[in-house]
């Protein structure tokens, strides 16, 4: 089945070998899972020779409590060839993947949501910052264990007990008037 | 001016100029919303800009990880609040892949029609917005009489003027009323000498045309390098449209012309819209004629609410399933799709995890606005200030989209 139908299933998997694995087509897009150390190198491979040129999404998913927890989804299109493919990286706890950010500028920002959401660090990124959350938050909104109402503070009563689980944002932790490095 | 730089400083400034770092927004009325921009300014030079979203942020992904299929129609009315109906619809066609379900053609046919209803208003809003930044009030006034009408039809179909929540999953909530298609007849007679009328508002204004021809200039890899789908991505020549691409629904039985232009400026983007209106009313007036009689929500009882109401008080089943469907929501076999519709703003996708119970695992909203706001790292020749509203008005992100 693999590679019969879709020319650049078979190129990946010469070029890339045991890294990369197809996974099958699940509603018009081809899946495949890649070990997230060639991510750089298999982005520009798809990008510059399999004409995957636009890059839709890019997106944190926290599988708690499997093991590896984490998982960023990569959605590709080929505007040439009308064609989708997803990539999927699992990542362990705490997870760390390299930035494509330099493959696609798009990515700056995607990836900046992913980590201010469930605190997947992009090595490489230009400017890992939050997005959506002020400077000083701590924890990572988006992740399973984080409450859906957040933490109890004299901002939010509504809040549940405990503190944050997660490290806090080193970056932006003694941002003045901030309310970081309390925990 | 005609050099390309990439809101870089110019080369070599007056020595006792001094950078000055100035806020735009988050209050503020060319910012269309609640967007703070961090500028680092040289005189009247933008040098550096870091947009600041999150303004909105009201945890859409995570909040829909809490709710039911159902219950989640309504989250997606508040991305797009200017277009709810598009968004409403991607999210469906999204479930419905899952369920491996399709819509009765009826209901497809209603949905197109929303939907470029709702793509109409869109362009409308930022047709008028976008002179009204630059300092051409007139349009606006015009193009809100107009959105007016596609207003009171949304109302007359739905019962709500902004946040619709119509779609369903297998269909649509309620079937047209029967004076719609007298009105919508009378709005698609209306609507195209309404939008010569906006040509020809703006189009000579010598002001607007100073203004937006040649200012923000996104090159076409550029465009795809930073992601820019929908008008945008067009506007600088790139041929893409999901509903011709990918088509979904029935836009592979309608007839429409897939507009691009060359230029990539504000002129351009704002042009794009202009004219894509026009094939938005072609493709309605289509639809109306091909649009068949039938059901407008799918027969499938473990998914689709009971259509006949009073079947519901009189019959055990109905109720039954009724009661189920609100209290508890219906099941979606576990799986992940990715769902992308050409939305007025862009390309409109939905990531869904399912791990097989009522409420999705994860839901990604690939909100195109988000997306097209990081252009505005990437435009040439926007080099002042005045320049950047321009760049931002014809980029036309609706904040509750960027913030989800």
């Amino acid at each position: 089945m693999t590679g019969a139908a879709v020319p650049f299933i078979a190129r990946l998997e010469k070029r890339f070998g045991d890294t990369v694995s197809y996974t099958g087509v699940s509603h018009g897009i081809h899946i495949f899972t890649a070990s997230p150390e060639i991510i750089v190198d298999l982005c520009r491979f798809l990008k510059e020779e399999l004409g995957f040129n636009f890059l839709s999404d890019i997106c944190g998913v926290d599988y708690l409590p499997d093991t590896p927890r984490f998982e960023v989804v990569y959605h590709l299109y080929s505007l040439s060839d009308k064609w989708r493919i997803r990539l999927k990286c699992r990542l362990e706890d705490p997870p760390h993947i390299a930035s494509v950010a330099g493959v696609w500028r798009t990515a700056n920002w995607h990836e900046r949501e992913a980590w201010d959401m469930y605190g997947i660090t992009f090595d490489g990124h230009p400017d890992l910052r939050r997005i959506y959350m002020w400077e000083g938050f701590e924890g990572f909104p988006q992740r399973k264990d984080f409450p859906l109402r957040g933490y109890r503070d004299e901002l939010n009563p509504f809040g549940a007990e405990g503190v944050p689980p997660t490290r806090p944002d080193l970056e932006t932790k003694n941002i003045p008037g901030g309310t970081g490095g309390k925990s | 001016m005609t050099e390309a730089t990439e809101l870089r400083p110019p080369a070599g400034g007056s020595p006792d100029t001094k950078e000055v770092l100035l806020n735009l927004g988050p209050q503020h009325p060319s910012t269309h919303g609640v967007l703070r921009l961090v500028l680092e300014m040289d005189g009247e030079y933008v040098e550096r800009v870091d947009p600041h979203i999150g303004y909105l942020h009201r945890g859409t992904e995570k909040l829909s990880e809490n709710f039911t299929y159902t219950q989640i129609f309504p989250l997606t009315d508040r991305l797009d609040y200017v277009c709810p109906p598009s968004n409403n619809l991607a999210f469906a066609l999204a479930v419905e892949k899952l369920l491996e379900i399709e819509a009765p053609v009826r209901a497809q046919y209603i949905r197109v029609i929303m939907a470029e209803l709702a793509r109409l208003s869109g362009h409308l809003l930022i047709t008028g917005a976008l002179p009204m930044d630059l300092g051409a009030m007139t349009a606006l006034l015009y193009a809100m009489r107009e959105r007016e009408m596609i207003m009171d039809l949304m109302e007359m179909v739905t019962g709500a003027r902004m946040h619709t929540s119509y779609c369903r999953v297998g269909g649509v909530r309620e079937d047209l009323p029967e004076e719609f298609a007298g009105k919508i007849r009378e709005f698609c007679d209306i609507f195209p000498n309404r939008i010569r009328d906006y040509e020809r508002l703006v189009e000579k204004n010598r002001m607007f045309i100073k203004r937006t021809r040649g200012i923000g200039v996104i090159e076409p890899e550029d465009a795809i390098d930073l992601g820019l789908s929908g008008p945008n991505l067009r506007a600088s020549g790139v041929d893409w449209d999901i509903r011709r691409d990918e088509p979904y629904e029935i836009y592979d039985q309608v007839e429409f012309d897939v507009i691009t232009r060359n230029e990539g400026d504000c002129y351009a983007r704002w042009r794009c819209r202009v004219e894509e209106m026009r094939e938005s009313v072609r493709i309605i007036e289509q639809c109306l004629k091909q649009m068949p009689e039938g059901r407008f929500l799918a027969d499938i009882p473990t998914v689709a609410f009971p259509v006949d109401k009073d079947r519901v008080h009189s019959s055990m089943e109905a109720l039954i399933q009724h009661f189920d469907l609100s209290a508890y929501g219906f099941k979606v076999p576990a799986g992940e799709v990715y769902s992308a519709i050409e939305a007025p703003k862009g390309e409109l996708g939905f990531y869904i995890v399912s791990d097989g119970s009522p409420k999705p695992f994860r839901m990604k909203v690939r909100a195109p606005s988000f997306v097209n706001l990081q252009a505005l790292y990437g435009t040439k020749n926007a080099r002042y200030l005045a320049d950047m509203i321009a760049v931002l008005g014809s980029l036309d992100p609706v904040m509750a989209e960027v913030d989800k």
